[in-house]
C-alpha cells in the first residue's frame, strides 16, 4: 500500500489543494468526504492510488475509504471521455422524456449510462435532479446546462456540440 | 473587526444612497434557471456604454425572478417592467426604450395572477438584490433581525416568539421549530451544533437551491438567530454537490459575513461567536434523512441509525444538534422582524405562515412561488400556474417527489396544509409540485419513483432494501402489461410492510406513491394485468 503520493512528480500542483484540504482539518478521519471531493476535483475520477494515499494521511480504513467512495453516486472511480454529458433524471425531466434522450444516446453512440465511447471521445452519466426543473428536459454537455427544448431539438445539440469539437 | 448596529446601518444607508443615485436599475437574473445570464449582462453593459443614458443606468445581477418558464427574465426598477425570454441581442432596444414605452414584443405582464397572487416573505428579496453583495442585503433591511436578537433578546425570548409563531418544518416532516429549538436548548452539555439541511434530494424541487442562489445571507441570518437560540457556537450547512452555483454563492456570503464581524467572535460586540462551515453532499438522497446525515457530516456513509435518542439531544459527535432545513432557517429572520403574530396570522389554523413551491411539470407557469398556507391546489396550478399547455388536461399533481403521492383533479379544491395532503395519501414534502396531464401513465411515474427509492435505499434495513427492489419489480410487470391478479394484492400487502418496518423516512414513505396511486388510479393497474388469470377468480368474475 502506498503510503506516499502516487504522482512522484512532487511538482504536481493538484497534490497541493488535496493536501491543504487534510492540513485544514488537522488530518481528521472526519475530513474524508471534504478530502474526496478535492480529489475528484483535481483528477476527474479517483483511482486505487489515490484512495489509498488518502486513507493513509488520515488513518482511515482503506475499506472505509471505498465503501464511502462507492455509497455516494458523486464519486466516480473511472476516467471521463473528453467530453462529458449528463442527462438529468429528476421528476419533470422524466416526465418531459429524459429518457428518450438516454435511449438515443445508447442507440447512436452504443453508450450505458455511466459509460465511455472506445474512442474516449464521449462519455454519458444520469444525474440526479439538477434543480432547473422549470427548464425540463435537462441535459449539460461539458458543465453547459441546455434545457427548455424539445427531445429531438436537444439530441441534435446534442450532435452539433460534439460535431463542432471534431478534430 | 467590531461591527455595532449603527455601522451596519451606515453601510445600508451609503449603499441605499448608491442606488438611488441612478435613474433606472437594469435587473438581470443570474440564477440556474436562466441561463446565458453573463452574456446577457455583458450586452447590456456593452449598449449603455454606447448610449447617452448609460452613467444614468445601473446593471445589476440578481438571483432568481420565480417565473422561470419565461427566462431569462429582466426586470426595469423603478418601472417594475418585467422582459421575458430575453436574449443578448435584445439589450440595445431595452435600453433605448428605458424611460419611454417599453418594449411590446417582449413584455411580460406584472398584473399576471402569478405575481398578484403570491405572498412573499422567504422570497421577498428574490430577483431584487445582488446574491453576492452584503450591501445589498444590508440596503434592504438584512441583519437587523440578527442583530436585534443577539445584542438586545434573550434566548428564551427567541425561542418563545418563534414557537408563538406556529413554523413548522419546511423539509417535509412539518415538525413544530419552536419545540425542536427548545429542546436543544435545554438539552445538557456545554456544546452544542446547528447543522442546516440544504441537502435537496427530492427530484422535482428546487427551493432551497434558489434561496443558496437568490439570498444567501438570509440563511446566514436565519443560522445565526437559531444557534444563538440554543447556544450553539459552531454551524454547518450540508449541501448539495450538485448545486455548484450555490455553493459558490453561499461562500462568498459567509466570507463577506465573517468580515463584517457577523460571524465569528465576539459578533457585533456581544459575548455570542458562531462560526459556520460548509459540507459537500456526494449524491445520497437517504442524507436528508437527519441522522444519515449527521453521519455524512462527521465523513462516513450516510446511512441512518434508529431514533431516540434523537438530535437534539444526540447528535453530531454525540452532542445535542438542532437540524432544520433551508428553508425553516431562511423564515426565522421574518418572524423576528415582523413578530410572530403576523407569521401565525397567515395559513391555516395547524400550518402557518406561506410554502415555497417548486412549480413544474406540464404547467404554463413553470418556476418558483410562494403562497400563503391554506390556498388551494386549483389556484396554484389554474391561476398561478396558469393551466396546463397545449390543449391538455390536467390529470394529477404530485407533491413530496418519492414519499409523497399523486393528488387528483377531484381534490384540487384542498386548500393546502400539512395535514391536508396526508389526509389525501400524498406529504406536504418540501415542496415539489409537479403537475401532469392526461398523457402520463400514473404506473409509469410510480415505477418511476420507486426505481429512485430502490436506487437510493442505504440498504441498512431489510424491509426497505429487498422490499423497495421487490415492489419494483412487480411495477414493472405491470408497466410492461404481464401482471398476474396476485400480484396487486403481493404489491398491496408489500407496500403496508415496507411501510410499518423500515428504519427510516425513506422507507418508510417509499410506497406513498404506489399507495396513492392504487386509491386514486386504480383503473390503470387493473387495465395492464394481463398475464394468466386464476382460474377460480374467473369464474367469480363470471
Amino acid at each position: 500500500m502506498p503510503a506516499s503520493q502516487p504522482d512522484q512528480s512532487a511538482t504536481d500542483k493538484r497534490w497541493k489543494t488535496i493536501n491543504l484540504v487534510m492540513q485544514r482539518h488537522d488530518h481528521r478521519p472526519e475530513a474524508l468526504i471534504e478530502t474526496l471531493h478535492a480529489a475528484q476535483e483535481a483528477f476527474g475520477f479517483l483511482d486505487p492510488e489515490t484512495l489509498a494515499y488518502i486513507a493513509t494521511q488520515l488513518d482511515v480504513p482503506p475499506a472505509k475509504v471505498y465503501g464511502v467512495t462507492t455509497f455516494y453516486n458523486h464519486f466516480n472511480c473511472s476516467p471521463r471521455g473528453e467530453h462529458f454529458l449528463e442527462i438529468c433524471t429528476g421528476t419533470a425531466c422524466h416526465v418531459k422524456g429524459t429518457d428518450r434522450i438516454a435511449a438515443w444516446a445508447q442507440e447512436k453512440y452504443g453508450l450505458e449510462p455511466g459509460q465511455t465511447t472506445a474512442d474516449n471521445r464521449l462519455s454519458m452519466v444520469e444525474v440526479r435532479c439538477v434543480g432547473a426543473c422549470a427548464l425540463a428536459p435537462v441535459i449539460i454537455t461539458d458543465g453547459t446546462l441546455i434545457g427548455a427544448k424539445t427531445i429531438a431539438e436537444t439530441t441534435d445539440l446534442i450532435e452539433e456540440w460534439l460535431h463542432d469539437d471534431a478534430p | 473587526m467590531t461591527m455595532h448596529l449603527e455601522e451596519l446601518h451606515q453601510l445600508a444607508d451609503d449603499r441605499r444612497r448608491e442606488l438611488e443615485g441612478f435613474a433606472h436599475h437594469i435587473l438581470v437574473c443570474t440564477s440556474l434557471g436562466c441561463p446565458k445570464n453573463k452574456e446577457i449582462i455583458a450586452a447590456f453593459r456593452q449598449a449603455l456604454t454606447n448610449s447617452e443614458a448609460g452613467e444614468k443606468v445601473l446593471v445589476r445581477k440578481v438571483g432568481c425572478m420565480g417565473l422561470c418558464a419565461a427566462g431569462p427574465v429582466v426586470l426595469i426598477l423603478p418601472e417594475e417592467i418585467y422582459y421575458q425570454k430575453v436574449a443578448p441581442g435584445d439589450a440595445a432596444e431595452i435600453v433605448s426604450a428605458l424611460g419611454r414605452e417599453p418594449v411590446q414584443r417582449l413584455l411580460l405582464p406584472s398584473d399576471l395572477p402569478f405575481f398578484t397572487r403570491q405572498y412573499k416573505n422567504v422570497l421577498a428579496l428574490f430577483g431584487r438584490i445582488d446574491p453576492e453583495s452584503l450591501e445589498d442585503y444590508l440596503a434592504a433591511g438584512g441583519y437587523e433581525a440578527a442583530v436585534t436578537t443577539i445584542t438586545r433578546m434573550r434566548p428564551t425570548e427567541v425561542i418563545r416568539s418563534i414557537d408563538k409563531s406556529g413554523l413548522r418544518g419546511r423539509g417535509g416532516a412539518g415538525y413544530p421549530t419552536g419545540l425542536k429549538w427548545s429542546t436543544v436548548a435545554k438539552a445538557q452539555g456545554k456544546k452544542k451544533y446547528v447543522v442546516c439541511n440544504a441537502d435537496e434530494g427530492d427530484p422535482g424541487a428546487f427551493m432551497d437551491r434558489a434561496i443558496l442562489e437568490s439570498t444567501p445571507h438570509a440563511l446566514l441570518e436565519g443560522i445565526l438567530i437559531a444557534a444563538y437560540a440554543v447556544g450553539a457556537d459552531c454551524a454547518y450547512i450540508y449541501v448539495r454537490a450538485e448545486y455548484p452555483l450555490a455553493v459558490r454563492r453561499l461562500k462568498r456570503a459567509i466570507r463577506e459575513a465573517l468580515r463584517a464581524n457577523l460571524l465569528g467572535t465576539a459578533i457585533c460586540g456581544s459575548a455570542f461567536s458562531l462560526t459556520i462551515q460548509i459540507r459537500l453532499g456526494a449524491g445520497a438522497f437517504v442524507c436528508g434523512e437527519e441522522t444519515a446525515l449527521i453521519a455524512s457530516v462527521e465523513g462516513g456513509r450516510g446511512v441512518p441509525r434508529p431514533r431516540p435518542p434523537y438530535p437534539a439531544e444526540k447528535g453530531l459527535w454525540g452532542r445535542p444538534t438542532l437540524i432544520n432545513n433551508v428553508e425553516t432557517l431562511a423564515n426565522v429572520p421574518g418572524i423576528i422582524q415582523r413578530g410572530a403574530d403576523w407569521f401565525a396570522g397567515l395559513g391555516t389554523e395547524k400550518s402557518k405562515g406561506t410554502k415555497v413551491f417548486a412549480l413544474t411539470g406540464t404547467i404554463n407557469n413553470a418556476g418558483l412561488i410562494e403562497v400563503p398556507m391554506g390556498m388551494t391546489l386549483r389556484e396554484i396550478v389554474e391561476e398561478i400556474g396558469g393551466g396546463i399547455p397545449g390543449g391538455h388536461t390536467f390529470k394529477a399533481v404530485q407533491t413530496g417527489g418519492p414519499s409523497g403521492g399523486c393528488i387528483p383533479a377531484e381534490h384540487l379544491d384542498t386548500p393546502v396544509s400539512y395535514e391536508n395532503l396526508s389526509a389525501l395519501g400524498s406529504i406536504m414534502g418540501s415542496g415539489g409540485m409537479i403537475v401532469m396531464d392526461e398523457t402520463t401513465s400514473m404506473v409509469d411515474i410510480v415505477t418511476y419513483f420507486m426505481a429512485f427509492s430502490m436506487e437510493e435505499s442505504c440498504g441498512k434495513c431489510v424491509p426497505c432494501r429487498v422490499g423497495t427492489a421487490q415492489m419494483h419489480t412487480l411495477l414493472k410487470k405491470f408497466q410492461t402489461r404481464t401482471a398476474i391478479d396476485d400480484d396487486l394484492t403481493t404489491l398491496e400487502s408489500l407496500c403496508h410492510l415496507v411501510r410499518n418496518t423500515s428504519l427510516c423516512g425513506l422507507g418508510q414513505s417509499a410506497p406513498n406513491p404506489v399507495l396513492s396511486t392504487l386509491n386514486y388510479f386504480r383503473p390503470e393497474y387493473l387495465e395492464r394485468i394481463t398475464g394468466p388469470v386464476d382460474p377460480c377468480r374467473q369464474e367469480e368474475k363470471q
